[in-house]
This record gives C-alpha cells, structure tokens and sequence, in this order.
C-alpha cells in the first residue's frame, strides 16, 4: 500500500546508488594513476571484501541475535576451498614444492579453458566463490548442530574455539598436499586477474577494484532481500523475543540453524575474495583478531543496519591502513622532531578514535536505521511540521 | 474442540500438572482460574508444545497432537497469547502482526483488515515500534498478532495482567467480540471475577489437579470460589 511504494523507491535508490558505485569505480581505476593512488585502490578491494564479511555477521549477531565469533574461520574455509579450487595445474607442482605437489589435481578455470581465456576466469573463479560458499556452511551446519544450542556469551566462546581449531587444522603438516601446511597458496586469479590488458601484455582496462565491487555489491544485495522477506522477519522475532517467535509457530532450531549457515556462506565468499585481494591465502592471517575487526565494524556501523556496516568497513579500512599511515612515519619539521611519531603510534591513535566513536554513537553510526530511513525520517518530521 | 485426558506435566523438578482432564468445547469460551502457582500457565504452554508432557493425551477435533512441536501445533489451528505479552519491541505494529501468520502463505490482506476493523487504534500505530505502545495496546498486539494465524483455538495467559481496570474492560469485551465470530477461547485468568463473567465454562486448578467444574455464573456463586478467588 502506501508504505509498499515507499520501500519500493527506497529499492530502486539503492539500485541506482549501487549502479553509480559501481559505474565510479570503473571510472576512478582507470583515470587516476593506480601507482599513485596504490593506497586508495587497496582501500576500497579491502573495503568491499570486509563490508561483505560484515553485513553476513550483522545477519547472525544484528538480525537474528546470535552472539558468534567464527567469522574468521568461515573465512578461512572459503579462502582455502577458493585457492585449492583455483591454482592452475600447471603451477601446482612451484606452489606445493615441499610437499612434492598438490592431492588435487584439476582446476576449475582450467576445465574451461584456463585462467587466461574469459569463459575460464569467470566461470571458474564464479564457480569456486560459489563453492567456498558452500564449504563454508556446510560446515557451519555440522558445528551448528551443537553449538546452536547455545546461547549468547557461550555461543561466542564455542564459535571462537571453532576458529581457532580451523585455523591450526590447516597449518597441519599431514594435510600439507592439500592446504600446503602452513605456506601459503598462490598463483590463483585474484582481482587483478580481470584487467583487461591488450597482446603486448599492457593493461587497457583496470576492473580490479569494479570486480571486488560487483561481487560484495550482488552478495550484500542476496542478504538484504533475504533480511526483507519473511524469512528476516521470523530472524528478528527470534532476536526480539524467542518465547514469543517459538509460540507464533516460528521453529527455533531451524531458523538459527538456517541464519548460521547462510551467514557462513557469505563469510565463505568474503573469505574467497579475501584471499583474491591479498594475492594469497595463508592460515595465519585469519585470525581472531580479524573476527574482532569485522565485530569492530559491525558495532561501530550499527548493530543490525546492512548500510551501516557498509560504511563502517569503508570507514575503517581507510582510517587503519591509509589515513593514519602519516603517524608511523618519523617526521621533522624543519629542526623540530614530532613527537610520538614512530612506528606503531597508528594504531594508538587509531584505538583511541574508537573508543570516542563507540562512546558517542552508543548504537554505532547507524543504529538500527538505514541509510534510506534518515531521508525518510527527516521527510516525515517536514510533513509533521506542516 | 479441544480435550485432554489425564495430564501429567513435569516443570522445573516439580510435578507442576498432576493429571488433569478437561474438554473445551467448540465455540466456547472456557477458562482456568487458580492461584499462583496452580499449573495454569504450564497447562496452556503444554498443549502450545512449548512444554512436553511427561504422560496424558491432547486431542484437537479427534486428532492426537500430543508432544507435537509448537510449530505444528499453530499450524494445526491453535495460537497462544503468552503472559507478560511478548510482542517484538523493535519491530513494528505491521511486522509483529506479519509474524503472527508467518506459518501462512496465503494473502494477509484480509486477515489485516480484520484484524485492524477489531482494533482500531492498531491501525494507526501501524508503523510504531511495538515496544513504544502502552500496556492495553501491546495486548490487543498480542492478541491480534495471535489471530493473524487464523486459529481454530486461541489460548490467552493471564490477559489482564498489568493493565488498568478499565483497560481490561477492553480486552474481555474484544475477547467476546472474537469468540462471536468464531473462534473458540480457552483463558487463564488470576483476576477471576472477570474471567468468570466472560466463560461458558470455568474449571478451578488447584497444585496441579482440578477440584471444580461449572458455568461461569454456577462458579461466581460457589461459596469457595468466593471465599478463595473473588475475595
């Protein structure tokens, strides 16, 4: 009725802010020196992949209230399932070297024609983020099984203890042909593997960052419409009120079970593209600090808001690993030694900006609202006061 | 409608219900009274299949539901307004009532309309967070919520808990109003005078047993109910 078209223009500028997004990002890579601007594209891949991440936890912990810190570990899962899928099976034997080679040996842009043809990289790479996806909540159905009973602080701690276990799994030294141990994996395409370059070798058109974009923007768009149907609903009955959801006919195990596993899923292909950023994908970096810093991000975007999460990723990846970069360098202006400034000082600067952030957005910057919510808050108080 | 046979429930370590029978017949309004305590809540929680019942049996319309899980039990026709209300606070007015049909996936169009024609002052807080609503209103959200799923019984826990004199007055009115059209009630009350003005019938729980069955006017005159009950 009313409120339908209005949710319905709220869908459609989002569709057009989502397309001019993308449009932008085509039209910055390609414009602005990529050697220059290293830092700003880094920011926005990293960006993307952790506003992914982000709004698949802010499903399970904002949306349907379940407290769970193995977002790292779902992470990692989908990066390995991507990478091991991926490494053309011509370089398997240089990547796997001290095990002798990989237990795996196909690869699924080889099986369509190899990396370096279209057909290849985007059905392969397509087909293994969809297959990290799975792995990924495959698994999280298994340890939902038990963990799921669970609730709130024990849930955090049974899915940190997942994380952990996941992680020392893959650096065993007996899965070494398939995971490489605790080396890590290369030579799949990653996100630069889309440029578009000409016979010469020359780049003619950058789609790294419009890559990195696109995936994050139809996975987050998946979730939203998800969080908008009846199944987010029953999601937030659980979150608001479990008696009241399980006696409206709402069965509990299954709709937990069902928010896990697809926010694992989405954890899996943020994982994938994680690893697609750094070029590599390697046990060691996803780690619990990482969890937190997806936690960190959700908080500070607001706990149950998609747009807030969002920029919240954008916010922090640029503050963390561009914006502060100034305060790690020694500097000296004309005599006069800066104090403080030396390696490492980002990072005190950086926690302290947090801590004022969370002291003065309480519910984060969004709250529980939506960036199409303000517009209309502010319309309706006009009307009010007419 | 409704009818259950020797109900044992165990609750918390105690033998909360010990063997208790009763039927509900099909557009009746029938209702349980007793004091804290008494079994009342867990008895209504157990035919919901939020509760599994240690030994008896529940039949609704000749079909065994015993120990079914709750979901099945809304989808087969009976809804339960819990005590204390339960609606989602930070969802809206239109989205607690979406969740009440959400074993549903027929059109709710109708079913709002209804729901909005019988509580007026829900339409116009539609777009409200339910947790801003006043007591009265958060029950009458309870209670519509509960019949967006179309039951053929619904089961009410202590409606008049917390609210104003008045307010109750309300709800007992809207109660009857939903009775006449059709749906069959089966109430737990502490405020007993009301309960029983409003029943067909009454049965009285007393530490999990039943120790008195009658109308609802034959109960208002019983010298012991007066004495316990109405005071």
């Amino acid at each position: 009725m009313l409120q339908q078209t209005k949710s319905k223009k709220g869908t459609f500028l989002a569709l057009i802010l989502t397309a001019a997004l993308l449009v932008l990002t085509i039209v910055l890579e390609n414009t602005l020196d990529p050697n220059t601007n290293i830092m700003l594209f880094t920011t926005l891949k990293k960006g993307a992949v952790y506003a992914l991440v982000a709004v698949s936890m802010n499903l399970l912990n904002g949306f349907t209230g379940l407290f769970s810190l193995g977002q790292a570990g779902f992470m990692l899962l989908g990066a390995y399932t991507y990478a091991i899928l991926t490494i053309p099976v011509a370089d398997r034997a240089s990547v796997y070297y001290i095990y002798n080679g990989s237990a795996v040996n196909f690869s699924l842009p080889d099986l369509f024609g190899g990396a370096d043809t279209v057909p290849g990289l985007i059905l392969g790479v397509l087909i293994a983020l969809i297959l990290a996806g799975c792995v990924a909540a495959a698994v999280a159905w298994l340890i939902g099984l038990p963990v799921l009973r669970l609730k709130s602080d024990y849930l955090a701690i049974a899915t940190l203890g997942f994380g952990e276990i996941v992680r020392a799994i893959f650096q065993w030294d007996a899965l070494g042909p398939v995971t490489n141990g605790a080396n890590a994996l290369k030579n799949f395409p990653t996100f630069s593997s889309f440029n578009i370059t000409n016979e010469s070798g020359q780049v003619v058109l950058r789609l790294s960052t419009f890559v990195a974009f696109l995936i994050a923007a139809v996975c987050i768009a998946i979730i939203v419409m998800l969080i908008n149907s009846s199944y987010g609903r029953a999601f937030k009955a659980i979150r608001e009120d479990e008696i009241a959801a399980e006696a409206m006919g709402i069965n509990l195990a299954k709709h937990k079970r069902l928010s896990f596993c697809i926010s694992s899923f989405f954890a899996g292909v943020g994982g994938a593209m994680f690893a697609m950023f750094a070029n590599q994908a390697q046990a060691k970096t996803f780690t619990t600090a990482m969890t937190y810093e997806i936690l960190l991000i959700v908080v500070i975007g607001g706990i149950g808001s998609v747009s807030g999460s969002c920029i919240a990723s954008f916010l922090y990846v640029a503050a963390s690993e561009w914006w502060l970069r100034f305060l790690d360098a020694e500097t000296t202006i004309g005599t006069f030694k800066v104090p403080f400034l030396r390696n490492g000082f980002r990072m005190v600067v950086f926690s302290i900006i947090i801590m004022i952030v969370v002291l003065f957005f309480r519910r984060g910057l969004m709250g529980d609202k939506e960036l199409f919510d303000l517009f209309r808050a502010r319309r309706k108080k006009k009307e009010a006061a007419k | 409608m409704l009818k259950i046979d020797d109900l044992r429930v165990n609750y918390g370590g105690i033998e909360a219900v010990k063997g208790i029978s009763f039927e509900v017949p099909e557009g009746e309004i029938v209702t349980l009274i007793g004091a804290n305590g008494a079994g009342k809540s867990t008895t209504l929680r157990t035919i919901a299949g939020l509760v599994k019942p240690a030994s008896g049996r529940i039949h609704l319309q000749a079909e065994d539901i015993t120990g079914l899980s709750p979901d099945r039990i809304v989808s087969k026709g009976i809804t339960l307004v819990p005590e204390g209300r339960h609606v989602f606070p930070d969802l809206t007015v239109l989205e607690n009532l979406k969740i009440g049909a959400y074993l549903r996936t027929d059109s709710l169009e109708d079913d709002l309309k209804w729901i909005y024609d019988l509580f007026p002052r829900l339409k116009e807080r539609s777009w409200q967070a339910a947790g801003t609503l006043s007591g009265g209103e958060q029950q009458m959200l309870a209670v519509g919520r509960a019949l967006m799923s179309r039951p053929k019984l619904m089961m009410m826990d202590e409606p008049s808990l917390g609210l104003a004199p008045l307010v109750v007055k309300g709800i007992f009115d809207i109660i009857k109003e939903v009775n006449r059209q059709g749906v069959t009630i089966l109430l737990i009350e502490q405020n007993a005078n009301m309960a029983l003005h409003t029943a067909n019938t009454a049965y009285v729980l007393e530490t999990g047993r039943l120790t008195m069955r009658g109308t609802g006017r034959e109960l208002l005159a019983n010298e012991d109910v007066k004495k316990a009950y109405l005071g």
